[in-house]
């Protein structure tokens, strides 16, 4: 068993630490926010020459010969900095699809994703599907020897900005079969796609995007069709330990800023620090992310394993920090008063991703329930 | 006793809906859970009830009072919550009046009651300071006497809806040498003296509700002193005594629950409404469940009060657990819309991109959620209610 991180891991969050520090300060932040682009692509650029976008892929695939882990490391910074650029949908997700594509997929989009160049989003989330990923109302007709893609996608993060989108369709069956599901890439200035674009309240931007008769070839098929759901959770289980590890940098700055608050803050000739109500909750707010790194690791290093390990551990994690996202998010803002309600202050904008990072890759109840149902299937394997 | 309503109250429960039905403004039907209104939203319904004798009804009835029962008023808060009515704000008539008619002279009642009754003037509380939070006594804001008048410097902050504001209400520190209790001034401002800089705060869901309110030479005429010089603080715990009994908001939560059984109907996990979802159904009867206990705490209160005990240190409770319910509930609203919670309405509007991405009543979702956060801080936060029945109650 072995907790380190490799020596190009540690560079790695060295350097990226203080690319972070020295031009993604809150003020930065905060303009480019409120900016029409709504992100930057001078800093994106930066962050791929520094070889952010290449470390998690193989050596054979271009890449730096990372895996899961480079991305955690990535994450956490990216949490702690609250950045807004799209890498887990582009690098984790996009990257996640196309590396498990074919050879000829994999030699059109990965230089592309690696140098930055190529911006990936993943349309995956529907009106009315909740968190099920097999929930599809959006349809890919065969036609010919390529498909025709009808339907609406919800709310998907980064897509203002990307080029192309993963778009997930059901080919047959009913509406929630598992089976019937196919994964498509295609470039999102594709005639017959449009799309409603729109900031979140977190600071990112994200679109609805709808696909009139937008006809792709079969070369756009990622993995096999009509199987196509095994490969998205897997890939969605990916997206998740590199939201876990994002929400632990984000609470891990949120909770550093209210202990350092409660040193300053003066009330009743007293820092508010020294109250023991106060001190135990800080206290509270320190174990909730000390847990949640914990799970961060456990889930990323299991997501080699088998499907039914990989699930439950990604499950296990999002479930935990759904919970001590949430209590170290009110928490901070309580301990900071009035101010830690300010537009103003960072404190409130680490609160407001913490709570919505529990509603991308399925909710706290979702995870439970998935968790609840994998190990219910396990038990002749627990009982070895 | 009895939890039946007799004849009588069922008849006012009647009339009381038939006419919020009848008047109610039809244009604002739909727009009590926004945080943005206008002034002219925030006044209109308040100036209804203000033609029809009703916008105070809590007051004693030689003041405009209503002389309702604890139940009537109970039943008239159920009422208005149903049609999510725009309520009048507290400052003038939960918080200055009381405190002007218990306190004031007949002078200031005369002055100051009519325009609180009509809905015509604006109040702001002029109570927090950057340096005095939970510890209010801390005031530095000073009030210098300079022939007939008081010369305000200071500065006050978290004044709510200032920017709309006529008058206000100052705590200032009238004798510096004194302990820091003794020594406060309770004292209304014409917010159009010259001197007074109003500077909007943006709060985290994107809304401007609070302001930081800046004092600079600030002449205000003697007469402007409610009760007496040095006075002040008994004034403010008596006025935070009765902004708390307020604070429960039992009426609207249960609003709030209706709203979100109905979400929670439309919203489907794999073809099955959410509201029959284990998980979600048994989260709404926790919360269900706690508002009874909220309910019943508040309607034992109302009736102790109504035997003529003013509201005590038990109001605490009322703050705490009627704070807890409504965050819980902007809770569990923005995990039924799901991946819809997401876009930024107010952000949309400020930039032009249109509202209602998703269903409607996504839209304020997460923003609103933030937004309550600030129940459990504001009124003196739940940490400092603790303290209250800790100190008050069980004597520690």
């Amino acid at each position: 068993m072995d907790f380190n991180f490799t020596e190009e891991q540690g560079m790695l969050r060295d350097s990226l630490a203080k690319m972070i520090r020295d031009q993604y300060d809150f003020e930065s932040r905060r303009k480019v926010v409120a900016s029409a682009e709504g992100w930057r692509k001078d800093m994106w650029m930066q962050f791929a020459e520094l070889g952010l976008m290449m470390a998690p892929f193989s050596e054979e695939d271009g890449g730096l010969g990372g895996g899961p882990i480079d991305a955690m490391v990535v994450m956490e910074e990216f949490g702690k900095g609250l950045v807004v650029e799209p890498y887990v949908p582009s690098v984790v997700c996009g990257g996640g699809f196309i590396k498990r594509g074919t050879d000829a997929q994999k030699e059109e989009y990965l230089t592309g994703i690696m140098s930055g160049e190529t911006i990936f989003a993943f349309a995956y989330a529907e009106p009315r599907g909740r968190y099920n990923l097999a929930d599809l109302e959006t349809t890919a007709k065969k036609d010919g020897e390529g498909f025709v893609i009808n339907g609406h996608k919800a709310v998907v993060i980064g897509a203002p900005w990307a080029t192309h989108l993963i778009v997930t369709a059901r080919t047959s069956g009913d509406r929630r079969d598992k089976n019937g599901v196919t994964v498509f890439v295609v470039e999102k200035s594709a005639p017959g796609i449009s799309t409603r674009d729109y900031p979140t309240v977190d600071g990112r931007r994200a679109s609805e995007v709808y696909f009139e008769n937008v006809a792709v070839g079969a070369e756009a098929v990622i993995g096999e069709v009509d199987n196509g759901l095994p490969l998205i959770e897997l890939v969605s289980d990916e997206a998740i330990a590199a939201l876990c590890a994002e929400a632990c940098g984000a609470m891990k700055v949120a909770h550093e800023m209210t202990v350092e608050y409660s040193r300053q803050r003066k009330q009743f000739g007293t820092p508010i620090g020294k109250f023991q109500v106060l001190q135990h909750r800080m206290v509270d707010m320190f174990m909730e992310y000390e847990q949640s790194v914990s799970m961060t690791y456990m889930a990323t290093l299991k997501l080699g394993d088998d499907e039914v390990t990989r699930k439950k551990a990604a499950s296990a994690a999002k479930v935990r920090i759904g919970q001590g996202g949430r209590f170290v998010g009110q928490q901070s803002i309580q301990i900071h008063g009035g101010m830690g309600m300010t537009d103003e202050l960072a404190v409130g904008h680490y609160f407001k991703r913490l709570t919505m990072i529990d509603s991308e890759f399925g909710n706290v109840d979702h995870h439970l329930k998935r968790y609840t149902e994998l190990s219910a299937a396990d038990v002749p394997a627990a009982a070895e | 006793m009895n939890l039946e309503f007799t004849p009588e109250e069922i008849e006012f429960r009647k009339e009381v809906r038939a006419f919020i039905e009848e008047n109610y403004p039809k244009e604002l039907v739909g727009t009590g859970t926004r945080e943005d209104l206008s002034r002219e939203q925030f006044l209109a319904w308040h100036k209804i009830l203000g033609k029809k004798g009703w916008s105070v009804p809590a007051w004693p009835e030689k003041y405009g009072g209503t002389g309702w029962t604890s139940t009537q008023k109970y039943i008239w808060g159920e009422e208005n919550a149903r049609m999510d009515a725009i309520m009048p704000l507290p400052f003038g008539v939960s918080m200055v009046g009381p405190v002007i008619y218990t306190f004031g002279n007949e002078e200031q009642k005369a002055k100051h009651l009519p325009g609180i009754r009509s809905g015509d003037v604006w109040w702001c509380q002029g109570y927090s300071e950057p340096g005095a939070g939970s510890d209010l006594a801390s005031v530095k804001t000073t009030a210098v006497r300079d022939g007939d008048h008081y010369v305000i410097n200071g500065q006050k902050t978290w004044t709510t809806l200032a920017q709309h504001a006529d008058w206000g209400f100052f705590l200032c520190r009238t004798d510096p040498n004194a302990k820091a209790q003794e020594g406060i001034s309770f004292i209304l401002v014409d917010m159009k003296t010259p001197g007074i800089e109003v500077r909007p705060i943006k709060l985290i869901d994107g809304t401007h509700e609070v302001n930081e309110t800046w004092l600079t030479d600030v002449r205000v005429p003697v007469e402007n002193l409610v009760g007496e010089e040095n006075k002040g603080w008994t004034y403010a715990k008596f006025l935070l005594a009765h902004e708390r009994s307020g604070i429960a908001g039992v009426a609207r939560s249960k609003r709030g629950i209706e709203r979100l059984r109905d979400i929670a109907t439309q919203e489907t996990v794999d073809g099955t409404p959410l509201i029959e979802t284990p998980e979600f159904a048994r989260k709404i009867s926790q919360l269900e469940i706690d508002l009874t206990a909220l309910e019943f705490t508040e309607l034992r209160t109302l009736a102790s009060e109504a035997a003529g005990k003013g509201p005590g240190p038990e109001s605490s409770i009322l703050k705490v657990k009627g704070t807890e319910v409504q965050q819980r509930l902007t809770e569990l609203t923005l995990e039924a819309v799901n991946h819809y919670g997401a876009p930024y309405a107010y952000g949309m509007e400020a930039t032009g991109n249109g509202a209602g991405i998703g269903p409607d009543y996504a839209d304020f979702a997460a923003e609103t959620y933030f937004n309550m956060r600030k129940t459990s801080i504001y009124g003196g936060s739940n940490e400092i209610q603790r303290n209250i029945i800790t100190k008050m109650i069980l004597g520690l």
